[in-house]
């Protein structure tokens, strides 16, 4: 009895073991996400203990090193352009995915899937570049600077699309197989099925795959760093430069010291609480489709 | 059997209200209307489908027709001159490559000890592991711009590190974490029950089990995360910017300033007149990269995934 637990005793322990050692990365991997929490507040603090919070939001503009702080002109023109892309991305991504579902005959279809895959993996610098060499000057030509919100709102609305396109078509592909049978017993037109029957089936993917490009546009530095012109203004058009908020950081992380480094922090903590917000939005829908269901 | 039981959405598509009198003419004009219906989102969806294909063309020709000019075996091996209008690039795919073996160095043994925990030792609504992928889905969610803060603020400052290629490297492993974790984590739950029963009743330790059953079975989506991560790396700027720095000498060690590739561009693009034509060359070298990651990728997806779990 005593030996044979003496046996098989070393092999627990090096189970034993194993399991330790596990948990002790995924507590180092888990707690990685608080720690950036943690020191984008603690370097945000200093400034917030000079100027408080309102200043950030009702200061007339943008100067840190006179002590005026008003993130708002950034934050407008911030969501101004991922509100922009995310309009014109979302149509384009969700008639893309309906396109290689129901409209495109099957080889056709796995090649456009294949054109969004290697389009999802171009990185925003690329995307960045190609703007400011092609669409910068074609737009120049049709209402100069040229570096403006519109630029911007173009070349993010291409970098997100594959991206809506992509988990657009896996929800359609969660629809399921009877409801077309249905549909189809019914002899419905194609677009009356789409309407009717797949777009409210596949409601919460669609969903997800929006929050999803919205985040992706949110949080872009490069693209809009190179293309919108970064001047610190609320604009009047779409032909005007802007600022947003991570090409702020982007911009000023070179020589900002003091109060200034630490206001660039409490904008970078702006951006992860929209980010978050966001995520809290697409889970939360992903719940309600499983009570749904 | 009566019209009244099927429910009206799916018995009115066109959205065209119904009226009580249903004359022939009425329903001609309705059923025309629907066709129109039909043809229109036909049209608009091909229109949609070809315009994101000529645009996706006209980048990759222009890029193509403007940087394979350009690209040689000078370009490749020689270092850059006059801030990178001249010479080439070699220093910076140094740079890139040792960027790249820090993050995989520090993010694989982290990312595969996690996915491990939590595809094999944690049940799957367990408190812990539930936690562990919340907090990875916040990770996943965090821009980069921030990683980039933080990395800063962290790596280069708190730790003393400065501008380094091991801060940007630290940095870049945090980011490709998410992505890691949740590939190896469902190659490993895709491997067959009867896998680790079988195992159990040979009498083997789960770690035996582990090494040499579970992790050789789970390999392919590994290496498929892999490639993710690392593709999700190599495009990667604004987390690199106030990480790993902009220097783009040759680097002595993991402690100096290196300039990845997609800086590179950036900073050709945006701080250097006359850069144009090595940027093109550098994007193009940036997106064969890409296109051989993500070939792999998928081609690791398709064949070697399937054969091996079902084999």
């Amino acid at each position: 009895m005593t030996s044979s637990a003496k046996k098989t005793s070393f092999p627990q322990n090096v189970d034993r073991l194993l399991v330790w050692s596990l948990r002790g990365i995924a507590v180092i991997v888990g707690t990685i996400v608080l720690f950036i929490i943690g020191f984008l507040i603690l370097e945000s603090l200093p400034v917030f203990r000079k100027v408080g919070v309102l200043p950030f939001l009702r200061d007339t503009s943008w100067n840190p090193m006179q002590g005026v702080y008003s993130l708002t002109p950034m934050l407008i023109s911030t969501l101004l352009v991922v509100a922009g892309a995310v309009l014109l991305a979302a149509p384009i991504g969700i008639l893309s995915a309906l396109f290689c579902h129901y409209y495109a005959p099957k080889p056709v279809a796995n090649l456009y899937r294949r054109l969004l895959e290697i389009m999802s993996g171009i990185p925003g610098v690329v995307y960045g570049f190609w703007g400011l060499v092609v669409l910068v000057p074609l737009i120049n030509r049709l209402h100069p600077p040229g570096t403006s919100l519109l630029t911007g709102i173009l070349l993010l609305a291409l970098l997100i699309t594959p991206t809506i396109a992509l988990i657009a078509d896996a929800s359609l592909a969660g629809v399921p197989q009877e409801y077309l049978q249905g549909a189809v017993a019914l002899s419905l037109s194609r677009w009356g099925t789409i309407r009717e029957i797949v777009l409210p089936a596949a409601r919460s993917g669609l969903f997800t795959s929006i929050i999803l490009g919205t985040g992706r546009a949110i949080g872009e530095t490069i693209i809009v760093l190179m293309v919108c012109g970064n001047i610190v203004q609320i604009p009047s058009s779409v032909f005007e430069p802007i600022r947003t908020l991570p090409a702020n950081i982007a911009l000023e992380m070179d020589f900002a010291l003091g109060d200034h480094r630490s206001a660039l922090f409490v904008s970078g903590l702006l951006l992860m609480g929209v980010n978050l917000v966001l995520v809290l939005l697409a889970e939360a829908i992903a719940q309600e489709e499983i009570y749904h269901n | 059997m009566s019209r009244q039981n099927i429910p009206p959405s799916q018995n009115n598509p066109s959205g065209v209200p119904r009226s009580p009198a249903t004359t022939k003419s009425d329903l001609i004009a309705r059923s025309q209307k629907i066709a129109y219906a039909d043809i229109l989102l036909s049209l608009l969806v091909w229109a949609v489908a070809i315009s994101v294909t000529a645009v996706f063309v006209w980048i990759s020709v222009d890029i193509v027709w403007h940087g394979a000019g350009h690209l040689s075996w000078e370009f490749l091996t020689k270092e850059p001159e006059e801030a990178g209008r001249q010479g080439g690039i070699a220093s910076i795919l140094v740079s890139t490559g040792l960027l790249l073996s820090v993050c995989l160095g520090v993010a694989v043994p982290l990312g595969l000890g996690t996915a491990i925990l939590l595809a094999e030792f944690t049940v799957l609504n367990n408190w812990f592991g539930r936690l562990v992928r919340r907090s990875l889905d916040m990770l996943a969610s965090v821009p980069s711009i921030v990683f980039g803060l933080f990395g800063n603020a962290f790596f280069c400052v708190t730790l003393g590190l400065g501008f380094s290629i091991l801060s940007g490297g630290l940095t870049l492993a945090c980011m490709v974490l998410p992505l890691l974790i949740r590939s190896v984590e469902e190659g490993l739950r895709s491997v067959p029950h009867e896998y680790r029963l079988g195992a159990a009743s040979l009498g083997l330790s789960r770690s035996t089990t582990l090494v040499n059953l579970l992790l050789p079975a789970a390999f392919p989506s590994l290496a498929a995360g892999l490639i993710l991560g690392i593709g999700r790396a190599i495009a990667e700027t604004a987390a690199l910017m106030y990480t790993s720095g902009y220097v783009e000498r040759m680097p002595e060690s993991l402690l100096d300033s290196g300039r990845t590739l997609s800086l590179h561009i950036y900073s050709l693009s945006m701080n250097v007149s006359g850069g144009d034509s090595s940027a093109y060359a550098s994007v193009v070298v940036l997106m064969i990269l890409l296109l051989v990651t993500n070939g792999a990728a998928i081609w690791i997806g398709e064949h070697w995934l399937h054969s091996r779990i079902q084999n």
